[in-house]
């Protein structure tokens, strides 16, 4: 597959992996702030490759963790209703909500669907003209135009029975938060290449200049990962902090206009609660005044009365940013594993824990081996 | 403002440890599946030959007389939706899924059973249509139907049809298959591309829709597996790669056997466009449903000649030699990635999902 | 956040007054929303997140990126091998 093979290439990676290695004098920590990219890290096993000067940390860069449970109760009560057909992406179904999550209530006779598109979702609603269509609106600046755009057709072609529930979050928010917390010390921050592609990355320069911390925009493959590494190394080794963009082929200083447009057009930046972290100012979207019929929380204000109900163990938060890692938690592996998740960060394919279950196990049994030797 | 955000503590969701209710999930062939058979079933249902778990039971009648049978006895369920699908429909696949459940014990499939339960409203045209293709799969696979059921259901209660199966065969006197079987130094083997049936009813799954070529690759897989076996009797296990795929096949043999496996992702073959589909879709094809493919633990010593054997039948034209069986990780699947990482393989943990991260 | 992937652009059309397009992934093809790249054109690649465009992929850049990665690759031969703690 054309711009994806070649960005794959073992041998190229490996020799960047090298140059790493070379370079490197000091510990650095470096936080990537993207779930995919964790995902692409972990699956293909190149976190295992840095020198063991390089702490490659995850943030909370993904949005299926940091959807508040709040709204995940207010999904699964909404899902419930016989007169709504509930519409999401994949990556929510499994998340527990207070008491349950969207799959359960699809096994009780919610109709919980499954898209790929959020104008799949839109596609249903005029399927379905009796019942009203709900779509979950997760996720970062990237799907954001996306579901800006489902929004703006259902108001353009008069699409009644058709809602949102808006769970957006947006990234240099959470990047500012980690940055001025007093527990987090992260040197170099490894931006998300699809968020930069719709926002484009000129809001990193402020951010660089103020904390002196490097940022380099990075891709999904590990041709593109190791590059931005070994860019991020060389900033911190040369005393340097600048935005570098390792993405170039996709992401520009001002990102996609187009995409921005539809943006400003559709949503507001609002106050956001990220779960596990707590309320971040400013680091989510809401609907904006004429496009506020179409808000779910408003449309059925019911829902707003839902209060979650939290139980203490997990430490996705500390996870989330980059505090402390996925095996250093009382639970990880034990009460806390894939099937029987505790937080997000176990439920996500590429949430940090979830990731860490799969490689970890891996190291414990080899480290046991070595003991019984 | 960064003074009122609880960065030092932490909140988590109630754990969802039993759920009430049976999920779609527990259907998937990963590990909710695997909790179910282990919790609710086995407790139960338990005896020597159940606890195998093997794809069909080896049954050993009369082992004391001068001609002792051996008999493979399987069952299965289909109940995918759409009901035709690229490249096939329940009606084939129900002939040839009991086929290879009796074939991964080594036997010769001789008859099998069938109960149609009939969701009211299916239209007939469609119902014959799935039944031709059914006796046809039968007649090419040289296996008869013997006894069989009818059963109609309410409207609204059957995806239009589902097929119950069973399957009886005959296991030559000195063939030992066996999921417990692997040992350290034994190859992996898997009989050419994987992920194409899933990815096959991914592309007509509502909502997910996408043009492409690929077909499901149901296919009764008895006669590779003789190939195989007359090429050599040193084969330990066999697996047909269902659902949950490649990666739920190789873990209930690991655990079965007690050893690790690893394998070099760059050596299991992988159709172009499947890739692409998953790609697209954001899935593993590790994880995906094969209905015409099976893993192979060999001894090492004679993976060459299987590989060779299979190489001369139509359906293991692309077999390859993927990893081999290790004492590390006992349990455990390990594949080195093309970067040279490792990255452990696990069983899916319930349905397969289109992802957006 | 964010499952992107490259694609080619094989038609182009007005849907419901949106630009959309196929895809060709290479072997699969889907339609996707191309509103966001107004001057994408047949024969172009873009990265598709959830059914849309976000970008379009600039052949030169990448072209550069990878010239410049192979230079370097060349260097790289000179430094000793990665330890990835596996058996040889």
């Amino acid at each position: 597959m054309k711009y994806l093979d070649e960005y794959r290439d073992g041998e190229l990676t490996r020799k960047l992996l090298k140059e790493i290695e070379a370079t490197v004098t000091r510990h650095w920590k470096i936080m990537e702030v993207c779930g995919g990219q964790t995902h692409a890290i972990i699956k293909s096993g190149l976190d295992q490759l840095l020198p063991p000067k390089i702490d490659l940390v995850h943030g909370p860069g993904c949005p299926v963790c940091v959807t508040p449970l709040e709204l995940i109760d207010k999904a699964i009560a909404l899902a419930a209703r016989p007169e709504i057909i509930f519409t999401s992406y994949g990556d929510m179904l499994r998340v527990p909500g207070s008491e349950r999550d969207l799959f359960s209530v699809k096994a009780s006779g919610g109709d919980v669907r499954i898209v790929y598109s959020p104008l799949d979702a839109l596609k249903i609603a005029r399927d379905n003209p009796h019942k009203t269509v709900v779509f979950f609106g997760i996720g970062f600046e990237t799907t954001a135009p996306a579901n800006a755009m489902a929004v703006m057709q259902a108001k353009t072609q008069g699409i009644q029975n058709f809602a949102m529930l808006v769970s957006h979050v947006t990234v240099p928010p959470a990047i500012t938060a980690i940055m001025e917390s007093p527990h987090v010390k992260v040197n170099g921050f490894l931006a998300a290449g699809h968020v930069c592609t719709v926002m484009g990355y000129w809001e990193y320069y402020p951010l660089v200049e103020k904390y002196h911390v490097p940022v380099v925009v990075m891709g999904f493959e590990p041709v593109d990962i190791a590059r931005a590494l070994l860019m991020c190394v060389k900033q911190l080794e040369e005393g340097r902090a600048e935005v570098e963009n390792a993405y170039a082929r996709s992401a520009l200083k001002e990102g996609n206009q187009s995409a921005q447009n539809i943006i400003k057009q559709v949503f507001e930046p609002c106050d956001r609660a990220w779960r596990g972290i707590g309320v971040i100012p400013n680091s989510g979207y809401r609907l904006r005044g004429p496009f506020q019929g179409y808000d779910a929380e408003l449309r059925f204000p019911e829902i707003q009365t839902i209060t979650p109900q939290e139980s203490s163990v997990c430490i996705s938060g500390l996870v989330l940013q980059g505090v402390k890692k996925p095996n250093e938690c009382p639970a990880f592996g034990t009460e806390c594993t894939p099937q029987t998740p505790l937080g997000a960060t176990m439920v996500s394919s590429e949430g940090a824990c979830a990731a860490y279950y799969q490689y970890g196990r891996y190291t414990m049994s080899m480290q046991e081996r070595e003991l019984t030797k | 403002m960064t003074d009122q955000l609880n960065l030092s503590s932490w909140t988590c969701p109630l754990p969802l440890r039993n759920y009430p209710t049976i999920v779609m999930g527990h259907g998937s062939g990963g590990k909710l599946m695997n909790d179910l058979i282990r919790h609710m079933f086995m407790p139960l249902l338990d005896n020597d030959t159940l606890s195998q778990l093997g794809d069909s039971a080896v049954l050993d009648f009369f082992p004391d007389s001068d001609t002792p049978a051996r008999l493979a006895f399987s069952t299965d369920s289909f109940v995918v939706s759409p009901l035709i699908f690229p490249g096939g429909d329940i009606g084939e696949l129900a002939v040839n899924g009991t086929i290879n459940d009796l074939a991964m014990s080594g036997a010769q499939p001789l008859f099998l059973s069938a109960g149609f339960i009939l969701e009211e409203g299916l239209p007939m045209e469609m119902l014959g249509e799935i039944t031709t293709s059914f006796a046809a799969a039968c007649q090419a696979a040289g296996v008869q139907m013997v006894t069989g059921d009818t059963k109609v259901v309410n409207k609204g209660h059957g995806d239009g049809l589902y097929i119950n199966t069973t399957g009886i065969g005959l296991i030559p006197a000195d063939v030992a298959i066996a999921p417990k079987n692997a040992r350290v130094g034994d190859a992996i083997i898997v009989s050419g591309t994987i992920g194409d049936h899933g990815m096959a009813i991914m592309s007509v799954r509502e909502g997910l829709e996408f043009e492409t070529r690929i077909v499901s690759d149901t296919a009764p897989l008895h006669e590779l597996v003789e190939v195989m076996l007359a090429a050599s009797p040193e084969i330990h296990c066999l697996r047909d790669a269902t659902r949950g795929g490649l990666a739920a096949a190789l873990n209930e043999l690991a655990s079965a056997s007690e050893v690790g496996f690893t394998f070099e992702e760059g050596k299991v073959p992988v159709q172009p466009a499947v890739r692409a589909a998953c790609e697209m879709l954001g899935m593993d094809p590790y994880y995906v449903a094969n209905e015409g493919k099976l893993i192979a633990i060999v001894d090492g010593g004679v993976a060459e000649e299987v590989l060779a054997a299979m190489h001369s039948h139509p359906l293991g034209q692309e077999a390859a030699l993927i990893g081999q069986v290790v004492a590390d990780h006992p349990g455990m699947v390990i594949s080195k990635t093309s970067i040279g990482g490792s990255r452990v393989v696990d069983l899916p943990a319930g349905e397969l999902l289109p992802r957006i991260c | 956040m964010c499952l992107g992937i490259p694609g080619k652009v094989i038609e182009i059309y007005q849907q419901q007054e949106m630009k959309m397009g196929k895809v060709d992934f290479g072997g699969v093809v889907k339609e996707a929303c191309l509103e966001f790249l107004p001057d994408i054109q047949i024969g172009d690649y873009t990265i598709i997140h959830v059914g849309f465009g976000i970008s379009q992929l600039d052949e030169q850049e990448a072209q550069r990126t990878m010239e410049m990665l192979r230079e370097m690759e060349m260097l790289a031969d000179e430094l000793p091998e990665l330890d990835d703690g596996l058996p040889a």
